[in-house]
């Protein structure tokens, strides 16, 4: 096994997301078998490899700090799936 | 030939002509997508309103003699492109109701060419599937064969531009995602380069591997629509500075001096043998036409499926944290605490395809792991970057089968999500490194299903690609796609 279903649970956690238990069951034995089938890798000497992260070796992209444009309030909240017209609101915390 | 039955530059040149007008054009496309789209299911929304005033605009513009390059042509946007007040579901329940308050770069080039936007094409859900089949608002048939799939993700793109209903479209393609859907509907597609065009309002699934690229019925097409899309902007960091050329001058270039690179590992087993008449019948053409056909290994390509999925798995597990419920999409109301709020409504909105990619994606980063597969994974795509160097020494251009198979009927593999990766592993690799790719149809099936040829070139050589397409279109002179729908 290359991944066990108490490992998928914690997974599940991290991601925030929930899986029944059955979906739990089902993706355990999908994971295991795309898990089984990229330790393919493994079979590649990659000690002295660089890692590629990004095709073109592109640093930081920096601009002017100058106000520009940008979308109004309004429509900033206007998809929000719930708002007060001010701020976006969530199920309260503390 | 009705007027939704022609090409970009067709349709231009009629209504230079003066023989119909931009709103009689979108028109004939409109009844088409009326009479046809229940049973294709291309669309997810149609905007006629929008579109009719766009094509009323085109028409003013065209009287003024200010003719952009796409003056009054009918095209479809995949559902993962922002179009400003115009739904935007990326085939997903968690933006059933998302309205973006901008538009993406390149639809914003689009409509400033003159370019009418039809509506919104299906699409696998967030660009995860290679059928279109996990798309959450109806799956797309394949033009010529109804129940096949179209493949996928720009599954809508691919069907909607050969069955006629637009002139053109645009998709994105992440592991084949423009180039496979082509290929399996028997149209024109195009990856460019990573950086050739601005991902800014294209919904991110991979970051490093995204890019934007037009589909369409002909190589000419491609090039036109390829100009209009390909710019640096600012708004993507990732855009490189460039200079766009003329993509348009390329295509009557011939092939005198062009090497053509064979790749061998694309060959080998599993590949349908119609598939490989047809390729093999490409290359012929291409060496009658005065290519130098050269033999080429790219000794990687076994790892790329691998190195592929935990890459773009990880990437994506990033990119769709920001689906929480807070400040768009869908939200689930019953939750009382923030973190139950979050949880039900992922596990609402999201499908089984795109959890299982956040989940494999979430451990392949996840602490203890992330060396033996996410970095992994990205030191054998530098190995398989070192691949195309070598071969473009020694060539230009590659050519190739775009997909093993062609067109498969909906519902096979559906439950078996490695198989389905593995149909992607000719596509794939162009995305890991970054270079353009093409698919190009190159003839039918026994049964007349479509299959393109893929030619794969150096980064920032597109014009290469287009330069061959077009020897390939023209030589192959196909019979248009006998549709079923």
């Amino acid at each position: 096994m290359n991944i066990t279903k108490k490992e998928v649970e914690h997974v599940t956690n991290l991601a925030r997301l929930t899986l029944s238990d059955e979906d739990l069951d089902i993706m355990t034995g999908q994971l295991d078998t795309i898990l089984s089938y990229v330790d393919k890798l493994g079979e590649l000497d990659t000690g002295k490899v660089e890692p590629t992260t990004h095709v073109f070796s592109v640093t930081n992209a920096f601009r002017e700090d100058r106000v520009t444009e940008s979308l109004s309030r309004e429509e900033s909240l206007a998809n929000a799936p719930l708002q007060n017209g001010e701020s976006f609101q969530v199920p309260k915390i503390i | 030939m009705k007027p939704y039955e022609l090409t970009i530059a067709q349709a231009e040149k009629k209504m230079a002509d003066g023989e119909f007008t931009a709103v009689e054009l979108t028109e004939s496309c409109l009844d088409r997508i009326e009479k046809i789209d229940k049973k294709l299911q291309a669309f997810i929304t149609v905007d006629r309103e929008g579109a009719l005033s766009q094509a009323i605009a085109a028409d003013k513009e065209r009287s003024a003699g200010r003719v952009g390059a796409l003056c009054g042509i009918p095209l479809s946007i995949k559902d993962l492109l922002s179009t400003k007040n115009v739904k935007t579901t990326c085939g997903s329940k968690i933006l059933e109701n998302y309205i973006p308050p901008y538009d993406a770069t390149v639809v914003d080039r689009i409509r400033k060419e003159g370019g009418v936007i039809l509506g919104k094409v299906a699409m696998d859900e967030f660009a995860m599937g290679s059928t279109s089949e996990t798309c959450a608002f109806g799956v797309p048939q394949n033009p010529v064969k109804s129940g096949y799939v179209t493949g996928g993700s720009s599954g809508g793109s691919a069907a909607s531009v050969a069955s006629l209903e637009c002139l053109g479209s645009l998709g994105s393609d992440t592991g084949g995602s423009i180039r496979q859907p082509a290929s399996l509907c028997g149209v024109v597609g195009m990856k460019p380069t990573y950086g050739r065009v601005s991902r800014f309002g294209l919904t991110a699934f991979a970051s490093s591997l995204d890019q934007v690229g037009p589909l369409s019925r002909s190589v000419t097409d491609c090039a036109t629509l390829m100009n209009v899309i390909s710019a640096y902007d600012k708004k993507d960091s990732t855009s490189v500075r460039k200079a766009t050329p003329d993509f348009t001058l390329s295509l009557k270039k011939g092939l005198d001096g062009v090497r053509v690179g064979i790749p061998l590992e694309y060959f080998k087993q599993g590949l349908d043998p119609e598939v490989e008449r047809v390729v093999q019948n490409g290359i012929e053409v291409l060496g009658r036409g005065g290519a130098e056909l050269v033999d080429i290994s790219l000794p990687h390509t076994e790892y790329c499926v691998a190195s592929y999925y935990l890459i773009a798995s990880s990437e994506a597990s990033s990119n769709l944290a920001r689906y929480d419920g807070v400040i768009y999409g869908y939200r689930d109301q019953q939750a009382d605490s923030l973190l139950d709020m979050y949880k039900q409504t992922r596990s609402k909105g999201f499908g089984a395809e795109v959890k299982r990619r956040i989940l494999i994606g979430t451990y392949a980063l996840s602490s203890g792991y992330y060396d033996a597969y996410y970095k992994k994974a990205s030191q054998v795509r530098t190995l398989i970057l070192g691949d195309y160097k070598k071969a473009f020494e020694r060539c230009d251009i590659l050519i190739s089968p775009v997909t093993p198979t062609p067109a498969w009927k909906m519902g096979e593999n559906s439950d078996d999500p490695l198989a389905m990766y593995l149909s992607d592993i000719l596509t794939i690799s162009a995305n890991l490194a970054g270079v353009p790719g093409m698919s190009v149809p190159g003839g039918v099936t026994g049964e007349g299903l479509p299959v393109g040829i893929q030619l794969q070139g150096n980064h920032f050589r597109e014009e290469q690609l287009i330069q061959t397409a077009y020897h390939l279109e023209q030589e192959l002179n196909l019979q248009p796609l006998l549709l079923d729908i």
